[in-house]
Parts: C-alpha cells; sequence; structure tokens
C-alpha cells in the first residue's frame, strides 16, 4: 500500500506521522510506504505571524527543519507536485518524477490573495506572511499617530485573527503610550463584528471599551493607493494612515491550474475528509472546500481521522471514524488573556471570559505546537 | 449560460453561512444564482440584508423543515 501526502503543512504533517507509527509494522515488512511531497524544507508555526507583527516573537522562532519533524520511516522529498492524475493515481513533481500511489492525501495549504483588490497589496500591510509581518511591525513602531483600518476578505485562514489583531494593535499602541493620538477602525464583511455570533456577543463590549470603532457590511473593493483610502463593494469608504488587511484567500496555484477545484478549494465530503467523486483522495486543512475554519485546529483534527482511517482500511478492510467537524481556536484578547472558542457540526461555541491562564496556556502552546505537529498530543 | 450552484452551510458556525455565500458569491459570474443551505436561523435575516447592501438580487427565502433556503443571484 503506498500512500502519498501531498504537502508538509499543519496537516499533512500531522497525518504521515500518525500513520507512520500505525503503519510501522507494515512499513518494517515493506507492505506499505508513506511518501511525503512537500513545496519547502522548512515548516513554519504561522499563528507566530501575528506575534511577529506586534514585537512578540522573532521570525526564526517558527520555524523548524520539516525532515526533523517527521517519522523517521517517512520518504521525505522537497519536490512540489505540478501535476495530479487522479484517474491514473499518479502525480508529477517540479523534478519532472512520477510518483504512483494507492492513497493519496492533499495537504497543500492556502495562499493570500491580496492581489485581487486593486491597491491593496500596494497599500495594504498584512501579518499573513513573515515579510509581512515584519514591515508592519516596523512601521507600527515609527508610528506617531493617525488612523488604522482592519479590512478582512472572504475566506481567510485563521478567524479570529481580526479581532486578536485589534486587541493586539489596541495593547501594543497603550504600551507606547500613544494609544489616544490614535483611531482604530475594525471593518467586517457582514452586518455583525465576527461571524460566530457568540464571537460578536462577547468582543463587541471588549472593542467599546478599548474605543475600537467598528463598520460591519464593509467587503473592500479597492484601495486608492495616493489617497490612503479603502473604498467598499457597500459603498462607503476610510481614509487611514495604515491599512492591517486580512486578505482572501485561494487554496495554492496548483490545485487551481488542475482544476481540481474552484479557487483552489477541492470538493470534499465533511464527514469522511475524501474528494468528490474518488475513494482513495483524501483532503486535508485549509485544501477542503467544508464550511469549517481554516485554522490549524481544523487541520489537526481531520488529520487524526484521515490517518487512522487510512490505517484501519490497511488493517482491517474499514475506516473506523468521521469528521464532526471539531475545531479549537485560542482567542487572543489582550492584556494578557485569552479564551477561546470550540465548536462541531452540532454545538456552537459557548465562549468563557477571557482569563490569564488561558494566555499563558496559548503561549504555552506556541511551543508544544512542534509535540502536536509530530502527533505526540 | 447562467449557473445555479447549491451551497450546504447546514450546522456550521465558523465562517458561518453568510461568509459562505460571500464566497461562492465571488467565484459566481453575473447572472449565477446560489441557493444557500443554512439551519441557522438568523441567516433568513443576515442574507437579504447584505444583498440588499451590495446590490444583489434575492430570489427566493424559504424554510423547509429546519433548513432555509435562500437562493440569490449575482447583479454585478
Amino acid at each position: 500500500m503506498r500512500v502519498l501526502v501531498v504537502g508538509g503543512g499543519t496537516g499533512g504533517t500531522i497525518v504521515a506521522n500518525n500513520l507512520a507509527r500505525r503503519l510501522a509494522p507494515e512499513i518494517r515488512a515493506r507492505k506499505a510506504k508513506i511518501t511525503m511531497l512537500s513545496a519547502s524544507d522548512q515548516h513554519m508555526y504561522q499563528p507566530g505571524l501575528l506575534y511577529v507583527a506586534f514585537g512578540q516573537m522573532m521570525p526564526d522562532e517558527l520555524y523548524r527543519d520539516q525532515r526533523s519533524l517527521l517519522e523517521s520511516n517517512i520518504d521525505f522529498h522537497v519536490d512540489p507536485v505540478e501535476k495530479f492524475e487522479l484517474d491514473k493515481n499518479s502525480v508529477t513533481t517540479q523534478s519532472g518524477k512520477t510518483y504512483e500511489y494507492d492513497v493519496i492525501v492533499i495537504a497543500t495549504g492556502s495562499r493570500t490573495m491580496s492581489n485581487k483588490i486593486p491597491g491593496l497589496e500596494e497599500a495594504g500591510d498584512t501579518f499573513y506572511t513573515e515579510a509581512g509581518a515584519v514591515k508592519l511591525f516596523k512601521k507600527l513602531r515609527e508610528f506617531e499617530g493617525g488612523k488604522i483600518g482592519i479590512v478582512v476578505g472572504v475566506p481567510h485562514k485563521c478567524p479570529i485573527a481580526p479581532v486578536e489583531a485589534a486587541f493586539s494593535l489596541h495593547d501594543y499602541l497603550k504600551a507606547r503610550g500613544i494609544r489616544d493620538k490614535v483611531e482604530i477602525k475594525y471593518h467586517y464583511p457582514i452586518n455583525r463584528m465576527h461571524s460566530i455570533e457568540n464571537v460578536a456577543i462577547w468582543a463587541k463590549p471588549e472593542f467599546d471599551r478599548m474605543g475600537i470603532e467598528i463598520e460591519t457590511l464593509f467587503n473592500v473593493e479597492e484601495v486608492d493607493v495616493e489617497n490612503k483610502v479603502v473604498k467598499s463593494m457597500e459603498g462607503s469608504e476610510y481614509a487611514f494612515d495604515i491599512l492591517i488587511s486580512i486578505p482572501e484567500h485561494h487554496g495554492m496555484e496548483t490545485i487551481e491550474s488542475n482544476n481540481l477545484g474552484p479557487d483552489g478549494w477541492i470538493p470534499t465530503d465533511r464527514n469522511s475528509l475524501k474528494m468528490e467523486g474518488y475513494d482513495n483522495v483524501y483532503v486535508v486543512g485549509d485544501t477542503t472546500n467544508l464550511p469549517v475554519s481554516k485554522t490549524g485546529s481544523a487541520a489537526h483534527f481531520e488529520a487524526e481521522v484521515i490517518s487512522e482511517n487510512i490505517a484501519s482500511i490497511i488493517k482491517i478492510g474499514a475506516p473506523v471514524k468521521e469528521y464532526d467537524g471539531k475545531v479549537y481556536c485560542f482567542i487572543e484578547a489582550g492584556h494578557d488573556k485569552a479564551t477561546y472558542a470550540m465548536f462541531n457540526y452540532e454545538n456552537p461555541p459557548d465562549l468563557k471570559a477571557a482569563n490569564k491562564s488561558m494566555h499563558w496556556f496559548k503561549m504555552s502552546y506556541n511551543k508544544m505546537y512542534w509535540a502536536s505537529v509530530r502527533g505526540l498530543l | 449560460m447562467s449557473e445555479h450552484k447549491i451551497v450546504d452551510a447546514c450546522n456550521t458556525y465558523c465562517p458561518g453561512p453568510l461568509m459562505e455565500l460571500i464566497t461562492y458569491m465571488r467565484q459566481a459570474a453575473v447572472g449565477d444564482t446560489i441557493e444557500l443551505l443554512s439551519t441557522d436561523s438568523g441567516t433568513a435575516n443576515d442574507v437579504p440584508e447584505w444583498v440588499n447592501k451590495i446590490g444583489h438580487e434575492l430570489i427566493s427565502s424559504e424554510q423547509v423543515g429546519d433548513v432555509w433556503h435562500l437562493t440569490v443571484r449575482k447583479a454585478k
């Protein structure tokens, strides 16, 4: 049984490691083989970028060598897939090699698409890349006062990030002693200030207390770079000195170019996590078109289901689990406090008051991630 | 040729039905229709408000059992 994992992010790495341990006897007996193809030899802890943007983490803290995170019985190559031939059970990589498989797990992730909005790339700042987070930090460090707008594209990775960015920004400016010289205005695409109703109910009074202004029903249409004005599809506009953008995301270009799904999101069964129309193609993490958060947490819980099912199919001929939509997200709330949102397809999140213990748990998790992605937590 | 797409956002809390609709509306061509399925009763108010504000067209809105069916045509 040849299992091919395409992508070395959170989802792909957890699938490969869980599977490598479950199938250790079969791999030793040469009855199973796990191969991972990734675009990079480095693994980034992406949630850390928010901390980089506010000077709380250094970029080099976010990386580990991908090989060091993988079980030794995984055949790992830095050689991204360029061509998927799912009807032939094979892929072709950038180097020109062809890999055949019996089961494939597609975990290629997502990318920011700031370039889809005219002017946004030039005039906006984003913390979704290392370079962007560092640039934003330097800009905030030099800032002496004025107007900062936060705008949100759809869909985007980590739905909690806009709220966390606002809280972190308030804290950072307060620590610099210039909060009273800065107007922060938070713009959100739908008619409440967060897509999760309970988050909106919790965060709105917090924003009010911190003096963060809110405009809902604001979908960015274009940015006037010269005059520093962001305009919405709904007809309003905001003049800014700094524009922090949580940009629209797409799946990876290779998914789009192989016509595996619109905008790079692969149509996926919400319980089995198989690609629609294929029995031996699994999809994990951001790459799915599932109506769940694009987060490392969702990828983690999905990866556990996929790896347990592939292993059980090999061992007993049947899957043992279904994905129930579980997601667990920390929410940094400023003032060294945090809370969390946990939910699945059946149960909405029930937010608790933010407290310091959750913040320190999150800070610890920033380190524990490396055990988590090895499939040990 | 306009397309009709069904988006199943039943039993989802994040990013939620309206965010799902916005995602698929951005993929759609002018004239396409999207039928959003949602078990969140708030969707019945949220979607028409967004559609009116942005200038798309709400074709229909009805509840069948526990599921709301809202059909929207992309107008621009």
